[in-house]
């Protein structure tokens, strides 16, 4: 691969012909458009937080990220996006050994249905829940009875999470795991070491990059969730709002200034997870 | 270790080469072997209870609330005016949105193989920013820049072109949430398409852009058509983006989950739900579609 990009840059450097000097002309135009279009779309909007952010000075900056129901709002995305990584870790990791080192029948059926919520909408991942748990299921007389509020509260906030961010660890390890076999793990298994010992020594080590990964993934679009979360929270200041949700509060109090101080703690975190998604890429 | 995987690979060749001529019989036996490896049982279990409490109880919940609904009712609101409105809307800005992410991402991805360039690096790793940013910030940024007042607004109001609170709007935040889709199922194809090609191309004395569409572009277009169809789904989906940037007025700007968002507000569940389940199948047939034409293309090639 290497060579043939070598091949091709210096083919265009000893090229001094007027189709040559074209195909630079059309390099530049192409590599011109592309400055600018992702310029407008990515960097701009964020530079554009920023700059609202910090316009009315650090001090108001300060006062909006400080704020009792954002620091509430904050507590929350965190406890939902820790639940959601502590499931879907728990949950991709068996689902892969599942369905990497057994065949079985319903395999296919199992891992479209793992797959699904990518393909949901938000809105609907949300109505989903409200009709399962809401007042008209037939659920509900039992959680009430229990005394479990799962809709306009936390729990419900945390499932949703959890049902956006299901597929995203078990995606990222499946093709690892397929890719090495099972060659060394049988091999282990015969000798008689026991399944967690051949997990832990065996195959983890090869999975560690794609799981991190995962997890990474995973953790971007729990504490970003919007749709789903929105629906099912009931927009409850202080109590269900997630930083998300909190951000939209604020906007349409025409707090701008708060909402893109609050944005910006959200920025942060996507260009975190961004580096940290190259750097894993890579391994 | 490097022996190890030699083996490994020799191995696994040779059960591939094996595979074809295993009757039924030799099936089960080989699945009987593989049950060497532990934990097929507790792992099932617990992939399957997990699966069953997050997607198959709420799915099945919708099904029979679903089923509650007679067909009178179901077409009576899926047929209303606004929400045909809504779902044309939706349709046409997702569209227009996956159309001019192709074109940008098939650009994307060229300048990304083809050329080396400062900071070519960076542009690569910013791709997937629309992923990691939450569509509600991207939502509130993309809505101040394209008012009258932000800077993009700005410039495009002195023509008299509002963006904000139009469909244009919409577009627009489609645009930033579709970038990474057709980039990403592009690139990988370009990167192992073999220099030949265009060294063939110029051989024969084709000019540049012959060869791009008569060789190369033949080569992407599945890649490209995938690229396209996860970017559409994905768009007519979207919700926290559109949001502030729609202006959600009824026959103008309300896109389909809007729609939805408002009726759960009135708590108008069955509206919801019908309006949701033409969203649901809209987007399987499209993946279905997808589908189709990526195994068709694979089969060309073989």
């Amino acid at each position: 691969m290497r060579e043939n990009k070598d091949h091709v840059t210096t083919k265009n450097l000893t090229e001094q012909n007027p189709a040559g000097r074209k195909n630079k002309i059309v390099k530049y135009i192409l590599i011109g458009i592309c400055v600018l279009f992702l310029f407008v779309m990515l960097v701009l909007p964020l530079c554009y937080i920023v700059s609202i952010a910090f316009g009315s000075g650090i001090r108001t900056y300060l006062t909006a990220i400080t704020d009792k129901y954002t620091l509430k709002a904050m507590k929350l995305t965190i406890t939902a996006t820790l639940w959601a990584l502590g499931v879907n870790m728990f949950f991709g990791l068996s689902a892969a050994w599942c369905l990497t080192r057994f065949d079985f029948r319903g395999k296919k059926v199992i891992s479209t249905l793992i797959d699904l919520p990518l393909t949901i909408s938000p809105v609907i991942a949300g109505l989903v829940f409200l009709l399962t748990y809401g007042r008209q299921s037939v659920l509900y007389p039992l959680l009430n009875e229990l005394g479990i509020s799962v809709i306009f509260a936390v729990p419900g906030v945390v499932l949703a999470t959890i049902f956006v961010t299901f597929p995203y660890i078990s995606r990222e390890i499946i093709p690892v795991l397929n890719t090495i076999g099972t060659d060394e793990e049988e091999a282990a298994a015969l000798m008689g070491m026991n399944g967690f010992t051949i997990f832990r020594k065996i195959t983890f080590p090869h999975i560690r990059w794609a799981f991190l990964f995962g997890v990474v993934l995973c953790t971007a679009r729990a504490m970003g969730e919007f749709g789903a979360v929105s629906v099912l929270s009931g927009h409850l200041r202080g109590l269900t709002n997630t930083l998300p949700l909190h951000v939209e509060v604020l906007y349409q109090g025409y707090d701008f200034t708060g909402a893109f101080a609050v944005s910006s703690l959200l920025v942060i975190m996507a260009v975190v997870i961004l580096i940290l998604r190259n750097i894993l890429e890579k391994k | 270790m490097d022996i190890l995987t030699a083996f490994t690979n020799k191995r696994e060749k040779e059960t591939n080469q094996n595979m074809p001529e295993r009757n039924g019989e030799g099936m089960k036996q080989l699945r009987k072997q593989k049950r060497v490896i532990p934990g097929f049982g507790l792992t099932l279990g617990i992939t399957v209870s997990m699966l069953g409490v997050i997607v198959l109880i709420p799915l099945l919940s919708l099904i029979i609330y679903t089923a509650k609904l007679s067909w009178r009712e179901f077409l009576e609101v899926v047929t209303a005016k606004r929400v045909l409105y809504a779902f044309w809307v939706s349709v046409s800005t997702s569209f227009l949105a996956s159309l001019i992410n192709a074109v940008m991402g098939l650009i994307l991805a060229w300048v990304l193989v083809k050329y080396e360039f400062p900071g070519k690096k960076i542009m690569d790793g910013m791709i997937e920013l629309p992923f990691a940013l939450p569509t509600a910030v991207a939502g509130i940024a993309l809505t101040h820049l394209t008012t009258k007042d932000g800077w993009i607004g700005g410039l495009f109001d002195r023509f008299g072109i509002p963006i904000a609170y139009t469909k244009a709007g919409i577009v627009f935040a489609l645009v930033f949430v579709g970038i990474p889709f057709v980039v990403r199922s592009v690139q990988p194809v370009l990167e192992k398409l073999d220099v030949s090609y265009e060294e063939a191309g110029e051989m024969i004395g084709a000019g540049p852009v012959y060869t791009f569409f008569k060789i190369i572009f033949p080569e992407i277009r599945p890649a490209l058509i995938g690229g396209f169809t996860m970017a559409f789904a994905r768009c007519l989906g979207e919700y926290g983006s559109v949001v502030f940037i729609a202006g959600n007025a009824p026959y103008d700007t309300e896109i389909a989950p809007l729609l939805i968002m408002s009726k759960l507000q009135e708590f108008d569940y069955t509206s919801a739900t019908a309006i949701a389940l033409v969203m649901l199948v809209t987007a399987f047939v499209i993946l279905l579609v997808n589908s189709m034409i990526q195994y068709k293309a694979a089969k060309k090639v073989v």
